[in-house]
């Protein structure tokens, strides 16, 4: 590979590639505003000015490419006062109150200012005032001074979305950001525009003003909005959900994530339809228990039963852990070979960039953790059939609202002998089961969701639930965390009483009196790949930060 | 093992015991002659100068706004993590003010970190030094206890304004 020569220091390089792109790949970050990897170059900002020796001027190095023997000084007396320069003629006309701006603490304007400029401004005149708070969309709210005209949503609008909807209007100091004409900017993508602004000038409607950025702690885990997995990081103060926003993976989503993703899927967890404690149905009323008796209760129901008359519903939302211990359960415990899941398909809503038809996060994961019906068991039409002709008499079910199907199948299953639902929210299928075992959802617990492509990939609680603690299960904290104490009003954060899936599998699995010895959802996923050859030799560190690609036999694969 | 030699042995003038107590009541008598030290309170009202730093109050316009934009600034910077501050949006120009600010009172230290953050002079500290609660729950202000019109605080804001 041919080399050149950054700070002293001799870097390898592909031939086409830019200055900018062959130092971040060795860990140098050059400092840009409107470079961004998967955009295409525009070089406005100058930021991103390098000295290159024999070449007479400065050179931004996010268009300039790299060539064999090139001598490139990123941090020389001239690219620095350079960079002083530019940042000074940023500040010009940006207002100085970062306090007021919702990107406090995570603007580049900010940290550059910090590290590369001179800390006083010499510009005495009146600022250039600008449109504040104009909503470009339904999500995206647009602040025209704080803009410093980079174009990156612009470039995303046409480029990435194709849709481009933005543009600049006007010259010089008087130049802004407009919707065209009669155009909205509201795309299923839209929100992705005020993570790739590098100031404060695009903002998301939903989360503006709530949190500080260092109140919150960020959680690495998966978005559950459909079959694609995008990578996101959870950000959590009190408890609380408070935003979704991307994280880099480039098998996966690139940069990016869907509007829906990012607002629809958290709000839930903190739904006031989350049940606390488990329920039993006495005389016709839902009265809390605890765990032991519900299992020891559920185990004595279901004995009487005859095998062929249980059928067991996981959900796809479930992460493959819990549905190997749900498979296990039905099958070795049970002894039913009525098993399957519910697929949630929404023909036509996908489209070419991340937004997939299959909208259950762990479709692929389900069946490869073993829910399908054993040979010569029902599959789920036929369950859902037997349900309602009345040779099912008891079910199991996770996750899925089976009563609000139809108003015959909300009968068929009033007239049940056991309905056990475990489910993360009342429902109208919890209200007429008999025991009720409240589910974490996926913000709250360990495991492993298999996207379309047959990648693993972990998510990671980033809420607590009562059985979980926030030093001791080494989930993220922010400084709230740490230090408040129950005397705080920020420190008192509401705990649910909820388990994942597969505990209560296993606690199901010990009241029929076969234990079983898992601790750790990991313990779950290590045995599953002593029996399951996709999962084979898997553990939470090889799966790391950016999922792996599992081996499919041909086989699974069709 | 050499033996322990006293520090300070006593002379025989001392062992003597009654002159010392002579001394002793001197000191006294001579001090009930001298002008009063002691303040009276809770009768009389110790009123500190402007320097002293009592409870953090938040500054309220004469419109009876708060000038607060809810940066959290002094959150963060609050050794002892007593502020909380909720922001949210507003119509007005500052375009974002505390939905809910609250000082518990009995993790603040009176340092003065938090006027010192301020961006907007919108928390200072007062003159107050007495706050009385009989439960934890008592101990944690909100908007309405902190607000204190700018008028009581000039003292204060003008001293603040001397030492910039
Ligand atoms: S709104 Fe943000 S991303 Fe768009 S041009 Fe301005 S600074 Fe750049
Ligand atoms: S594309 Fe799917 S996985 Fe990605 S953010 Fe949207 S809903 Fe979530
Ligand atoms: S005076 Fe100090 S301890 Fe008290 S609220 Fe202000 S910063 Fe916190
Ligand atoms: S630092 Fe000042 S403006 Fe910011 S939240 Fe505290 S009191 Fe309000």
């Amino acid at each position: 590979m041919p080399k050149f020569t950054l700070d002293g220091n001799e870097i390898e390089f592909k031939p086409g590639e830019t200055i900018i792109e062959a130092a971040k790949k060795v860990g140098v970050d050059i400092p840009h505003f409107c470079w961004h990897p998967s955009l295409s170059v525009s070089g406005n900002c100058r930021v991103c000015l390098v000295e290159i020796e024999k070449m007479p001027k400065l050179a931004i190095a996010c268009s300039t490419t790299a060539s064999e023997g090139m001598v490139v000084h990123s941090q020389s007396e001239k690219t620095l006062s350079a960079r002083n320069a530019v940042m000074e003629f940023l500040l010009i006309n940006h207002p100085l109150d970062c306090p007021i701006c919702d990107e406090a603490g995570e603007c580049k304007l900010q940290d550059y200012a910090y590290q590369h400029s001179k800390g006083e401004s010499r510009f005495t005149e009146e600022k250039v005032h600008k449109d504040k708070r104009v909503p470009l969309g339904p999500n995206v709210m647009f602040d025209g001074e704080r803009c410093i005209s980079c174009s990156r949503c612009i470039r995303f609008a046409d480029e990435i979305t194709k849709t481009g909807e933005l543009t600049f209007v006007q010259r010089g100091d008087r130049v802004t950001i407009v919707t065209f004409p009669g155009k909205e900017f509201d795309n299923a993508y839209s929100l992705n525009v005020t993570d790739i602004c590098p100031v404060g000038a695009l903002t998301n409607r939903d989360f503006r003003f709530k949190a500080r950025v260092w109140d919150m702690s960020a959680t690495k885990t998966i978005c559950s909005g459909c079959a694609r997995g995008c990578n996101i990081e959870v950000w959590v103060r009190n408890n609380e959900i408070l935003r979704l926003t991307p994280s880099q993976n480039d098998a996966v989503n690139s940069f990016w994530m869907c509007d829906y993703g990012r607002l629809e899927t958290f709000k839930q967890v903190h739904s006031n339809e989350r049940i606390n404690g488990v329920y039993m149905k006495r005389e016709g009323q839902d009265v809390k228990v605890s765990w032991d008796e519900a299992y020891a209760n559920a185990a004595s129901e279901l004995k009487h039963l005859n095998k062929d008359q249980i059928a067991v519903i996981a959900s796809a939302s479930s992460t493959c852990e819990d549905n190997f211990m749900l498979a296990k359960f039905a099958k070795s415990v049970l002894s039913t070979k009525h098993v399957d899941y519910i697929p949630h398909v929404v023909p036509g809503s996908g489209d070419d960039l991340l937004i997939r038809e299959d909208k259950s996060p762990n479709a692929f994961g389900t069946e490869l953790a073993g829910v399908h019906p054993a040979a010569g068991g029902l599959n789920r039409d036929a369950i859902l059939d037997g349900v309602k002709k009345g040779t099912i008499k008891a079910l199991i079910v996770v996750d899925e609202d089976l009563a609000a199907m139809s108003p015959e199948m909300e009968t068929a299953l009033a007239k049940l002998d056991v309905l056990i639902a475990v489910s993360t929210h009342h429902n109208r299928t919890t209200a007429l089961a008999n025991i009720i075992f409240p589910s974490a959802t996926y913000a709250e617990k360990n495991g492993t969701w298999v996207n379309f492509q047959g990648r693993i990939q972990r998510i990671r609680p980033a809420v607590t639930t009562l059985e979980a603690d926030r030093t001791l299960d080494n989930l993220a904290q922010s400084r709230l965390d740490k230090f408040g104490t129950e005397y705080d009003r920020w420190g008192r954060s509401v705990k649910l009483d909820a388990r994942p899936v597969w505990k209560i599998f296993a606690g199901l699995s010990t009241a029929f009196g076969n234990k079983m010895k898992y601790t750790t959802a990991e313990d779950v996923l290590i045995d599953m790949g002593k029996s399951i050859d996709a999962f084979k030799k898997l553990d939470y560190e090889k799966i790391g930060e950016q999922g792996v690609q599992l081996e499919l036999s041909a086989k699974v694969k069709a | 093992m050499a033996e322990k030699k006293r520090l300070k042995d006593l002379t025989v003038w001392q062992k003597a015991y009654i002159p010392e107590i002579a001394k002793g009541l001197a000191l006294t008598l001579k001090t009930m002659f001298k002008p009063k030290f002691t303040m009276e309170y809770p009768e009389v009202k110790f009123l500190p100068p402007s320097s002293y730093r009592g409870r953090p109050v938040l500054v309220e316009e004469a419109g009876g706004e708060e000038r607060c934009v809810a940066c959290g600034l002094c959150a963060r910077v609050c050794p002892a993590l007593a502020i909380e501050v909720q922001a949210a949006e507003t119509e007005r120009e500052k375009e974002r003010y505390p939905e809910r600010f609250e000082i518990n009172m009995l993790r603040c230290i009176f340092c003065g970190f938090c006027e010192e953050v301020c961006p907007e002079e919108a928390i200072v500290m007062s003159k107050d030094y007495e706050m009385v609660f009989n439960n934890r729950e008592d101990a944690i202000y909100g908007k309405d206890k902190l607000l204190v019109s700018v008028s009581q605080l000039q003292d204060r804001i003008n001293f603040l304004r001397s030492h910039k």
